[in-house]
């Protein structure tokens, strides 16, 4: 399941139970990756929309794959403001050799931020403002103006 | 009727349209300037799946819902 969390993510926490977890699996590795809000553009930090069940089953098909590999992927997302400097997304692989785990998170994080249907915002002097020169079309994009 | 959602930033309450397949709702859609600006950036899921083509059917109670561009992380 994906796991989504109001505000910023309490990344140890979210780690150790992961990590935790892991210990009797028998897995010779585990790969994380961790989104953190820069000090940019003058922003207070940044902001998500998140669409769950679309989101859920793009995740689903991402485990099936790992799956098939031996291995599990776990991920947490925040929803609402994230402040600069704290993090907003965190995503593990674990497989029971190393290689598995080390191409998957890359191509695991590629797709989320191809594909996710999560919308990000700048926090400026309080509003929320779309980030949509750093946002991609989805896969199929542009169908209802094509006739 | 079919339900018409607008996710993330487009920021409009849902409608309420009368459609028998995709393509209905793609005129209705069009129709309407403040959306059709965002049809090219957005795409389509039918009751939650993702879709591609327009030849779709639909009935009373359907969902579709218009997703643009993503930035997730």
């Amino acid at each position: 399941m994906v796991e989504l969390y109001r505000g910023d993510l309490e990344i140890e926490q979210i780690f150790k139970k992961w990590y935790e977890w892991s210990l009797d699996k028998n897995f010779g590795a585990m790969v994380s990756f961790v989104g953190t809000v820069r000090d940019e553009n003058a922003i207070e930090g940044l902001s998500f929309d998140v669409y769950k069940p679309i989101l859920q089953e793009w995740f689903d098909r991402w485990q099936k794959r790992a799956q098939a590999k031996g291995a599990v992927i776990k991920m947490a997302h925040s929803i609402g403001n994230v402040p600069v400097h704290t993090s907003s997304f965190i995503a593990a692989v674990f497989s029971p050799k190393r290689r598995v785990a080390l191409e998957l998170i890359d191509e695991f994080v590629e797709d989320f931020k191809a594909n996710a249907p999560i919308w990000k915002y700048d926090l400026k002097d309080g509003r929320r403002i779309y980030a949509k020169d750093r946002s991609h079309k989805m896969d199929g994009s542009g169908i209802l103006n094509s006739l | 009727m079919v339900k018409v959602e607008f996710l993330g930033p487009i920021g409009k309450e849902p409608m309420y349209i009368e459609a028998k397949n995709l393509k209905d709702v793609a005129k209705k859609l069009q129709a309407d300037p403040e959306i059709k600006k965002w049809l090219d950036e957005c795409a389509v899921a039918v009751n939650d799946k993702l879709v591609t083509s327009l030849d779709i059917p639909l009935k009373d109670g359907d969902k579709v819902s218009l997703l643009p561009p993503v930035c997730g992380g």
